[in-house]
């Protein structure tokens, strides 16, 4: 019997630079409140979002994508041919196949490239991380370059009181790769698939298919919709557990912490989350909802790189990421800021 | 554990002012949630989560939209925690 040789015997992972892509156009409260029955106040108050940026038709999801990946790796000071495998998480890339990662490894001229799409809604950057990481420590890749992107004004009933306001677009992106100290710590991940229904597509792609181009008015897009008390219950009660066990498997206490970085889904899961959690007053937590709305699997990389910026948190701190969505699906993990 | 009518509704009401602000002598039984008293559908829910720790019972999500006055809430939780 031959004896498979491994690759790597042992190495860590880190992220080495993160990016991100926010669409050109801001629109306000008061520009959705010219579509659906709302006001400023109310939308501020039960979501905390003033503003968020909204796709044109010149910036697409790989539009995105691109451009966020192309700081990263600036950031990184990787260049694209170092890379071995692209991951793209999304849910809005309006094609079943070929896969939004392989028309970006086109275009970044790395057309060799392992790249795949994973679907886990807003937990997709952290389900990506974790897979990342694990992808580095094994040796199946020295760099990755992973992707959050959403368009999800494609998917949303943008005339929708409830969800109307909420979504938005952009792209978050990051390089991981190998590191002599762990820098990014065990990924707690998991489903409640039994909470499936709380947030839906509302109808398959078949019934366009089932329906003639003359029946067309029974065709009912498939907007993405969602059960916002269900959810609210939900990321914060059975989240901070899950936050509470990536701490813990990282071997941290949260006032060794720089900063949380929750998916930014509204601004009051984020509040009541920190409550849960107990976090340390002075903790920098990220609160880039109020400018960008939720964008779903490119919060996180988006929040992480305006924090770092601004300078709220420093190169080289700890963050505890969580992102948690569609399926219900949640990850979490914490890692070493770029 | 079985709680009466009073216990609960001082209760919820302590909740209710550590929740959303509102004073704990305006939550009376006769009250609306949500035209009377101003909570909205994500404070509710943290009034329920915080009355099913106090008072340990469960409430599911598709009996809170049930539970529109103070009084619905209490009867509920006292029904539910016997």
């Amino acid at each position: 019997m031959g004896k498979i040789k491994d690759l790597v015997p042992q190495r860590h992972s880190r992220i080495y630079g993160v990016g991100g892509y926010r669409p050109e156009r801001v629109v306000t409260n008061a520009e959705v409140c010219a579509r659906i029955d709302s006001t400023d106040e109310w939308i501020r108050e039960r979501s905390g979002i003033e503003s968020r940026r909204w796709a044109g038709d010149h910036e697409s999801v790989v539009d995105m994508a691109e451009n966020a990946a192309r700081k990263a790796l600036a950031h990184a000071g990787i260049s694209m041919d170092q890379i071995d495998a692209v991951i793209v998480a999304t849910v809005t890339y309006p094609y079943q196949t070929p896969s939004a990662a392989t028309e970006l490894i086109r275009r970044l001229e790395n057309p060799k490239a392992a790249a795949f799409d994973i679907s886990a809604a807003c937990a997709g950057f952290c389900y990506g991380v974790g897979m990342a990481s694990d992808f580095v420590r094994g040796g199946s890749a020295d760099y990755v370059l992973l992707v959050g992107v959403e368009k999800l004004t494609d998917f949303i009933d943008l005339d929708d009181r409830a969800g109307g306001f909420l979504f938005a677009d952009g792209a978050g992106a990051v390089v991981i790769g190998p590191s002599d100290v762990p820098g990014i710590g065990p990924t707690v991940w998991g489903s409640d698939a039994d909470n499936r229904d709380a947030i839906l597509q509302k109808t398959s792609w078949l019934s366009f298919k089932k329906n003639t181009v003359h029946e067309r008015k029974d065709f009912l897009w498939p907007d993405i919709q969602m059960v916002g008390q269900t959810v609210f219950r939900w990321a914060v009660w059975q989240m901070v557990p899950v936050a509470n066990k990536a701490l813990e498997l990282a071997g941290l206490k949260a006032n060794e912490l720089d900063a949380f970085i929750p998916h930014q889904a509204n601004m009051r899961i984020i509040d009541a989350m920190v409550k849960a959690l107990d976090l340390p007053a002075e903790l920098p937590v990220a609160r880039d909802i109020r400018v960008s709305g939720n964008t779903s699997a490119a919060s996180i990389p988006l929040a992480m790189e305006a924090m770092l910026e601004s300078g709220e948190i420093p190169h080289g701190g700890s963050a505890l990421l969580i992102g948690f969505g569609a399926g219900l699906v949640y990850a979490a993990q914490v890692v070493t800021l770029p | 554990m079985a709680h009466s009518v009073d216990e609960v509704l001082a209760g919820l009401a302590e909740i209710v002012e550590e929740v959303a602000g509102i004073p704990a002598s305006s939550v009376l039984m006769d009250k609306s949630f949500t035209d009377d008293l101003d909570v909205d559908s994500l404070s509710m829910v943290e009034v329920v989560v915080a009355a099913e720790e106090k008072f340990g019972c469960k409430i599911p999500d598709d009996d809170v939209k049930n539970l529109v006055t103070v009084g619905d809430a209490v009867n509920y939780i006292v029904k539910a925690a016997q």
